[in-house]
C-alpha cells in the first residue's frame, strides 16, 4: 500500500492537510485555533518506540472546546511491557484501536493548520514525524508552542534554567490532577496550563500570536 | 469513542442540580460539548450590556462575582453554581456583569443543549423555575450548593427581581443616644420613636447598638437595672456598611454576622459619621415590595395594551409564587393590588378620553371575588359605579356621562383581559350605574323585600371594594346597608339560608359530588360546591356581627375568630380550607388556562384528592353553625 502511495506522489489526505496552510495565521489570539495535544508512547526512543495514544483538544476564542477534541488509541506491533505500568494501555486492551496509519490520518485531518501546543512538545512532534516518515511523508508543517518554554516567559517562573515537568506546572497553577499519564488527561491539563500562561502573559498588555513564538522558535524541534 | 475529558466533566456536573436530574446519556452528551474557560481575578466572563453569549456557565473552580453598576457585588457563585442562564432564557443582553473574584475555571454550556436536555426535563426545569423564584424570596435557602444565580438577565424594570439588587432604603434619621444615657431613658426614647433599636454614638460615630432583644435578655431578666448605663449592655462594635448597599449584600452581611441591624455610615466604616440604620425588617419590606415594579409599570402605561402586558406579567409572577409555595393569602393580596392598580389606571385613561370633567364625584366599585380581593386568575369583570346625588334637572345628563365613562372603562378592562360579565353585572349597565340615593333605595329594597334573586344580588353587591373615587360615597352606602339590616334582621336569615343551599360536596358514600349534566359533566365545580359555601358563610356571619370594612373571606374569618374565641378552631379550619381551595383553583386554572372552576377529579393525585376532601369537613361544620345560629331549621 505504501509503495502505491509513493508511486502516485502524495496521498489525498496529505494534500488536504497541506492545503490548509495557504491561509495566513491570524494575529488575534482569539481567532487562532490551537490544538493542545499529548501522546503516550511505548517508550522514549523516538526511533524504536511507537505511539500508543494521542489525546488532543482545541482551544478557540481562548476556551477549551471539549466538543472539538480527539482521543485515539493505536494498535501495536512494537510493544514495550515496561511502560504499561505508567500509561495503562495494554497491547490488546478493550479500547477501539486504530492502525498507526489511520491514527495519523485522523490526527492530520483534525489539526489542520492549527498551532500545536504540547508540554515538552519536541518529543511528541518527533514521534508524529517519525510515524509520518514511516508512511513516506514529510514532517508536520504546523507552528508549535511548548508550554514548558512558554512558562519561562511568565512572571511565575523563578528559575529560567530549570525544566518544569507538567506535574510541577500543575502544582504552580494549583490544578487538580486527573487522569495523569493518559494522553487525553495530560492534554487537558496542558490545555489549562496553556490558558493560564496566556492569561499571565496578557497582563502586560495585549498579547499577539507572534509574541508567543518570539524567542522560542529558535530552539527548534529536537 | 472514549472521551476522558468529557468523563471528568460528567463526574463533576452529575452532583449538581439541574444536571443531577438528567439521564446519564443526556448529561454525557452535554459534557462532550462543554467549553472550558480560564479567568484570572478581575477578568470578565461577560459584561453588563454585552450581547448575549450562546452559552450559560457553571463554575468549576474558583469564584465568579455577579456585579451591578460596575462594582457592587450582588452575588458570588462558586463550585457548581450556575450563572448567565436568565439572560439566555429571556434572550436579552446581560444586565449585570460576571467577573472572576478568584482565579476560576468555568464551563460554558451551549444554549442549544439547554433547550434540548434541560428545559425539556421536568425536574431540571422545575429546579430552574424554583431557583428563579427563590432568588429573591427565599434567600436563606440560597447557601445550598448548586444554586442558580443567573440574576443578571432578569433585571429589567418589569420584574420583582430588581428589588433584590436595588439599593435598600434605610431609616435616614437613626434614633441615637450617648454612652452615658441610662437604659431606662433609652427605652423610653425607643418607645416614643416606635423603633426596635437605638444606636449609641460618640462624636456622631456609631459605638454600639441596643435592640429590643437586649432589653428582653438583659433587663427583663434582671441582669442589669434600668438605671445602668447603655454602654453596659450595648453590642459593640457595630457592623457598618456604606449607603448604597444592595439587598443581597445586606442580607449576606446580616447572615454572616448573625445580626439583624446594620449601621450605615458615610464611608461604610465604624470611623465615619452615622447616617442610618438598616434592619432585617427593612429588608423584608423591600422584598415584599417587589411587585411594586409591576405597579410602577402600570402607572407608566399609556394604553390598555400596555396594561395587558403588565397583567400577563402579574400572572407569570403568580405562577412562580405558587410553584414556590408562597402562602396563597399573600399571593392573592399582591395580585389583587396589581389588578386594582390596573383598574385605576384604566379609569384614569378613560377619564382622559372624556372631553369634559365628571359633573360630580363618583366611585368605581369592584364586586364579587374582585371586591373580596380573592381574584387570582383573570376572570369576568364585575363592577358598579355610584355617583353623588345631583339636582333632578341634571340627573339625566349626569347619568349618561357616567354610563359613557363606564362604557370606556369596561371596554378597556376587556382589552386588559377581564372578560365582560355574561350577566352584565357591570357599571356600563344602567342598572348598576346609579346615584347614591338610588343605591341606598336599591339595597333597602333587597334587604326589606328579599327574594331569591335579590339575595343573589346581595351576595355579589355586598362584597364591594372601592377601586377609584370618593370614599364618602362608599361609606354612606355601607352605612345604609347596616341600617337597613338593623331594621330588617330577618334578611340575615335569608342570607343564611342562601349560604347553606349548597351542601358539603360529598355524597352519602363520601364520594365527590360532580356535575351530572351539561358541558361540565363529571367535573367537580370547586367554586360553587366548595368555595362559595365558605364565602357565603363568612359574609352572613360578618354582617350579623355588624363588622364593616371586611370584605375578604380570610379576613372575615380572622375577625370572626377574634370575636368568637369559642369558635376559633372552626373559623381557623375554614380559613385553611379556603386557602387550599383557592390554591387548587388557581393552579388548575393556570394549568388549563381557564377560570379553574371545574376540576377533573381523575387528574388529581390521591393525596390532592384527600386534601380536597379534607376541606369539606369545615364546610359541613360551618353550615351547621349557621343553621343553629339563624334558626334555619324552622325556616326549612
Amino acid at each position: 500500500m505504501f509503495s502505491r502511495i509513493l508511486k502516485r506522489g502524495k496521498p489525498e489526505f496529505w494534500k488536504a492537510y497541506t492545503g490548509h496552510f495557504k491561509e495566513k495565521l491570524p494575529q488575534d489570539l482569539h481567532a487562532v485555533r490551537f490544538v493542545v495535544f499529548d501522546t503516550e508512547t511505548t517508550g522514549l526512543d523516538v526511533r524504536k518506540d511507537r505511539l500508543l495514544s494521542i489525546g488532543a483538544l482545541s482551544v478557540f476564542h481562548l476556551k477549551i472546546d471539549v466538543g472539538d477534541s480527539l482521543e485515539l488509541y493505536v494498535k501495536q506491533e512494537v510493544f514495550n511491557a515496561g511502560t504499561v505500568g505508567i500509561h495503562g494501555i495494554l497491547k490488546e486492551g478493550g479500547l477501539l484501536k486504530l492502525a498507526e496509519e489511520e491514527a495519523i490520518i485522523t490526527f492530520l485531518g483534525y489539526i489542520k493548520n492549527s498551532v500545536l501546543v504540547a508540554h515538552h512538545a519536541a518529543f511528541d512532534i518527533a514521534m508524529i514525524n517519525e510515524s509520518l516518515a514511516r508512511m513516506g511523508l514529510p514532517k508536520l508543517k504546523n507552528k508549535v508552542l511548548d508550554t514548558g518554554v512558554l512558562f519561562k516567559k511568565t512572571t511565575l517562573c523563578e528559575n529560567k534554567e530549570n525544566r518544569h515537568s507538567l506535574d510541577q506546572l500543575c502544582a504552580i497553577f494549583k490544578l487538580r490532577q486527573h487522569d495523569r499519564h493518559t494522553a487525553a488527561g495530560d492534554a487537558f491539563l496542558t490545555g489549562l496550563v496553556f490558558l493560564k500562561i496566556v492569561s499571565n502573559l496578557s497582563r502586560s498588555g495585549k498579547l499577539k500570536v507572534s509574541d508567543l513564538f518570539f524567542n522560542s522558535e529558535r530552539r527548534g524541534l529536537l | 469513542m472514549k472521551n476522558t475529558i468529557a468523563q471528568r466533566i460528567y463526574d463533576f456536573l452529575k452532583d449538581f442540580p439541574p444536571f443531577n436530574s438528567l439521564e446519564e446519556g443526556q448529561l454525557m452528551t452535554i459534557c462532550e460539548q462543554v467549553k472550558i474557560g480560564y479567568y484570572e481575578v478581575d477578568d470578565y466572563v461577560f459584561e453588563k450590556d454585552e450581547g448575549l453569549h450562546d452559552a450559560f456557565y457553571v463554575v468549576k473552580d474558583g469564584a465568579i462575582g455577579i456585579f451591578r453598576d460596575g462594582n457592587i457585588l450582588v452575588d458570588k457563585c462558586d463550585e457548581g453554581d450556575i450563572f448567565g442562564l436568565r439572560a439566555l432564557i429571556r434572550q436579552s443582553d446581560y444586565r449585570l456583569s460576571a467577573k472572576a473574584i478568584e482565579e476560576s475555571i468555568v464551563y460554558a454550556i451551549s444554549s442549544s443543549l439547554l433547550e434540548k436536555y434541560i428545559t425539556s426535563n421536568v425536574d431540571a426545569s422545575k429546579f430552574i423555575i424554583a431557583s428563579f423564584a427563590s432568588n429573591n424570596l427565599n434567600p436563606h435557602l440560597k447557601r445550598e450548593k448548586g444554586r442558580l444565580y443567573s440574576l443578571e438577565g432578569e433585571f429589567s424594570q418589569d420584574t420583582d427581581h430588581l428589588a433584590y439588587i436595588q439599593t435598600v432604603t434605610h431609616r435616614k434619621s437613626p434614633v441615637i443616644c450617648q454612652e452615658d444615657t441610662q437604659i431606662g431613658t433609652a427605652a423610653v426614647t425607643m418607645t416614643e420613636k416606635k423603633v426596635g433599636s437605638i444606636i449609641i454614638t460618640k462624636d456622631n460615630r456609631p459605638k454600639g447598638i441596643i435592640t429590643d432583644k437586649d432589653l428582653r435578655t438583659k433587663i427583663a431578666t434582671g441582669k442589669f437595672s434600668i438605671s445602668d448605663k447603655v454602654s453596659q449592655i450595648m453590642s459593640s462594635p457595630v457592623i457598618t456598611v456604606s449607603e448604597n448597599i444592595s439587598i443581597a449584600e445586606a442580607q449576606i452581611t446580616m447572615l454572616r454576622n448573625k445580626i439583624t441591624h446594620l449601621c450605615i455610615t458615610k464611608d461604610g466604616t465604624v470611623e465615619s459619621k452615622l447616617v442610618g440604620v438598616l434592619s432585617e425588617h427593612d429588608l423584608v419590606v423591600a422584598q415584599s415590595n417587589n411587585p411594586s415594579f409591576l405597579i410602577k409599570e402600570v402607572k407608566r402605561a399609556l394604553t390598555a395594551e400596555n396594561l395587558r402586558n403588565v397583567s400577563q406579567k402579574a400572572q407569570d409572577l403568580m405562577h412562580r409564587y405558587l410553584v414556590q409555595h408562597i402562602p396563597v393569602s399573600f399571593v392573592s393580596k399582591i395580585i389583587s393590588a396589581i389588578n386594582e392598580a390596573i383598574t385605576e389606571k384604566v379609569i384614569e385613561l378613560s377619564l382622559d378620553e372624556m372631553s369634559v370633567q365628571p359633573p360630580t364625584t363618583f366611585t368605581w366599585l369592584s364586586l364579587g371575588s374582585q371586591g373580596r380581593e380573592e381574584q387570582l386568575l383573570l376572570t369576568d369583570q364585575d363592577n358598579a359605579l355610584v355617583f353623588a346625588d345631583v339636582p333632578a334637572e341634571q340627573f339625566d345628563e349626569t347619568k349618561s356621562y357616567f354610563l359613557k365613562l363606564a362604557h370606556l372603562i369596561t371596554e378597556k378592562l376587556n382589552v386588559v383581559g377581564f372578560e365582560y360579565c355574561p350577566a352584565e353585572m357591570m357599571a356600563n349597565n344602567p342598572k348598576w350605574c346609579l346615584s347614591l340615593s338610588e343605591w341606598k333605595n336599591q339595597f333597602k329594597d333587597w334587604i326589606t323585600r328579599p327574594d331569591e334573586d335579590k339575595i343573589m344580588l346581595s351576595t355579589i353587591f355586598f362584597d364591594y371594594n372601592r377601586v377609584y373615587g370618593d370614599v364618602h360615597l362608599v361609606d354612606q352606602m355601607t352605612e345604609s346597608i347596616f341600617q337597613s339590616i338593623d331594621r330588617y334582621s330577618i334578611f340575615l336569615n335569608f342570607l343564611a339560608m342562601n349560604a347553606i343551599k349548597n351542601p358539603p360536596p360529598l355524597s352519602f358514600f363520601r364520594q365527590f359530588l360532580v356535575e351530572h349534566s351539561g358541558e361540565h359533566k363529571d367535573l367537580f365545580d370547586i367554586k360553587a360546591r366548595a368555595m362559595m359555601p365558605l364565602v357565603d358563610a363568612a359574609r352572613v356571619l360578618v354582617l350579623s356581627q355588624n363588622i364593616k370594612d371586611h370584605n375578604n373571606t380570610l379576613k372575615r374569618f380572622e375577625k370572626l375568630s377574634e370575636l368568637e374565641p369559642q369558635n376559633k378552631e372552626l373559623y381557623n379550619a375554614c380559613m385553611d380550607a379556603f386557602k387550599i381551595l383557592l390554591r387548587f383553583r388557581t393552579v388548575e386554572g393556570l394549568k388549563h388556562k381557564d377560570s379553574g372552576r371545574f376540576i377533573d377529579l381523575k387528574s388529581l393525585s390521591k393525596s390532592n384528592r384527600l386534601k380536597l376532601k379534607g376541606c369539606f369537613g369545615s364546610i359541613k361544620d360551618i353550615q351547621e353553625l349557621i343553621k343553629v345560629r339563624f334558626n334555619l331549621a324552622q325556616m326549612m
